[in-house]
């Protein structure tokens, strides 16, 4: 098909414009050793002496991501606008939507590939004890759909200005609420005074409400559905930003 | 293959295009003059599609841009404003990038490409970085991805900008060729190129168009169109003025230069006498020794000046926001 095509050309162009930079090795070797250090330092994974990894390695996820992801999201529309390329690139016998989902998917894939690159830690874990690799599959699955919330609030962020770094400042603080919105320290002081719907309500919006079904290995679909209608919401809402602007 | 109907865009409380019709056919090379600011680029954006007008309508081989993007684009070859390239790809890579998305593949695509590197001299290049190309080169490799797909129709917004004399020459030549079987718009504050590049000119100023014919046309607006300039040795000012001021073909006549030599003036017609001024000029100084009698062509800065003056002298304070990005 022939849309197909245009998102899979514009995403090859962006996945090769994160390897041609140094940007793309320093994010992995961050997130390999912050996932490491996390995990078998801090996250006690050799005290809990359970052969699992919810809690030691997945708990860390949403914030790890609070500031990777934006920081790889940030150029995605900032640097077009800055560079001008966005004239070309809108010029093209293409559609902006095709542009967009394009540009979003090699992001995607590329945090995939750093999640993937997480693999000696599974290793690890089946050779020390005999885990549920369901489990741990599942949980992958839902930090991958997480990641890509976060993302494509980025999206958004990095759509809204030609700075890479005022993306990146404000894309974090959007995706802080999306984790405070559930974190219990801060649930438990709103059940203080609020009432339990709106509690519900609030917590319904975190990430980490949605993450937790997936690191118990339940794949409940409200959960996925959860995390696909914020990226297809937020790549709507940054198509509208980008029409704004050429709109004038 | 261009047709531009009424356009207008508005940005806030400005109207940077008000109103701009035209039309360019295949075999036309439109040159698009105007100071800056004037509403160039803003229209070029509405031609390729990256802006919507605020009113008109434009449409590229018959594809209305806003209603039919994508055909009219696939017919369109676009050269920015400034020229930008993905500044983190090699020259290879970022035309192999523009090949694909407009949906050449395979061999059509390898010669695609060879074809616009040998036209744009970009072999030296190819696999060098965009970022660190010189100027000349890094507009070359835009000018290359927009001719990619041998469009029937090219906008170039300002393509000579920032090339040196000799890649300017390559440039003009270029478009003049390729003006044979395209429809090409294109805009430049540099006269000369009108001369040698367009087959008609629009003048647009604060975004209406004030003139619009074939440079011969542009330049017979001149004031200096049609007058005479002399030089005759063997005399004084005052006696070649007052023998010029007694003929009835002569409007007025201005003294441009007076040494003990001689005096050099220049004799405006009164309407519709162009044609045999110079002859009864001639008659009104024998007996001195004329050194030199030409007809003026008149000239196209002058036309472009007397049009857009009024804006150019306060100009200085226009803060230009550009680049809707
Ligand atoms: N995105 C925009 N927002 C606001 N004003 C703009 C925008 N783009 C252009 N303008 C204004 O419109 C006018 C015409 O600009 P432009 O078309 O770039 O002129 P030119 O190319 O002839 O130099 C200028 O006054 C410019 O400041
Ligand atoms: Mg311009």
């Amino acid at each position: 098909m022939n849309a197909w095509s245009n998102i899979k050309t514009i995403a090859k162009r962006e996945l090769g414009a994160y390897f041609s930079s140094p940007l793309a090795y320093v994010f992995i070797v961050i997130f390999l050793l912050l996932s490491g250090f996390f995990t078998f330092m801090v996250g006690g994974f050799f005290e809990i002496g359970q052969a699992s990894l919810a809690h030691p390695f997945f708990d860390w996820h949403p914030w790890f991501y609070l500031f990777l992801v934006p920081a790889v999201g940030m150029r995605l529309w900032a640097e077009e606008r800055r560079v001008g390329t966005i004239e070309l690139l809108l010029t093209m016998p293409i559609t902006p939507w095709q542009a967009i989902v394009g540009k979003f998917l090699a992001s995607w894939l590329f945090l995939a590939l750093a999640l993937a690159l997480t693999f000696p830690i599974v290793i690890t874990v089946n050779y020390l004890g005999s885990p549920d690799n369901g489990v741990i599959l599942a949980a992958y699955l839902g930090s991958w759909l997480m990641a890509g919330a976060y993302l494509a609030v980025s999206c958004i962020t990095s759509a809204m200005t030609r700075t890479q770094v005022v993306s990146f400042i404000v894309s974090v603080v959007f995706c802080l609420f999306l984790i405070l919105a559930g974190f219990p320290p801060v649930v438990r002081l709103l059940s203080g005074w609020a009432q339990p719907w709106l509690v519900d309500t609030v917590t319904s919006f975190s990430v980490i409400t949605h993450f937790d079904g997936f690191q118990k290995g339940v794949l409940d679909s409200r959960d996925v559905i959860f995390f696909l209608s914020i990226i297809v919401f937020s790549l709507f809402t940054t198509g509208v930003i980008l029409r704004g602007h050429r709109a004038g | 293959m261009i047709k531009v109907q009424d356009l207008v865009k508005v940005f806030g409380a400005k109207r940077a295009v008000d109103g701009v019709s035209f039309s360019v056919e295949r075999g036309e090379v439109l040159g698009f003059l105007g100071p800056n600011g004037a509403g160039k680029s803003t229209t070029m954006r509405m031609i390729t599609g990256f802006i919507p007008p605020t009113a008109g309508t434009v449409t590229v081989g018959g594809f209305d841009t806003v209603e039919n993007p994508i055909p009219a684009r696939r017919l369109i070859g676009y050269l920015p404003e400034n020229a930008p390239a993905y500044t983190d790809m090699t020259v290879a890579g970022f035309l192999n990038f523009a090949a694909e998305i407009r949906g050449l593949r395979g061999d059509a695509k390898r010669k695609a490409i060879h074809r616009v590197v040998e036209m744009c001299f970009l072999e030296p290049v190819m696999h060098q970085s965009v970022e660190t190309l010189s100027k000349g080169y890094r507009h070359r490799t835009c000018f290359a991805q927009s001719i990619l797909h041998d469009p029937e129709v090219l906008v170039l917004d300002e393509p000579t900008d920032g090339l040196d004399p000799n890649q300017k020459h390559e440039v003009r030549g270029l478009i003049r060729r390729m003006g044979a079987s395209k429809a090409i718009i294109f805009s430049t504050h540099i006269l000369e190129e009108v001369d040698t590049v367009c087959s008609r000119a629009i003048i647009i100023d604060r975004g209406r168009i004030v003139a619009n014919g074939t440079p011969e046309e542009l330049r017979r607006k001149s004031e200096s169109a049609g007058a005479v300039t002399l030089r005759v040795s063997g005399v004084n000012g005052a006696a070649l003025s007052q023998r010029l001021a007694q003929l009835s073909t002569v409007k007025r006549s201005a003294i441009l230069e007076e040494d003990s030599a001689g005096v050099t003036a220049r004799v405006f017609p009164k309407p519709a006498v162009n044609a045999v001024l110079a002859r009864s000029v001639a008659e009104a100084v024998q007996g001195w020794r004329i050194e030199e009698l030409h007809t003026e062509e008149g000239r196209l800065d002058e036309v472009f000046r007397s049009i857009t003056m009024p804006e150019t002298a306060k100009m200085g304070g226009e803060g230009d926001r550009k680049n809707p990005r």
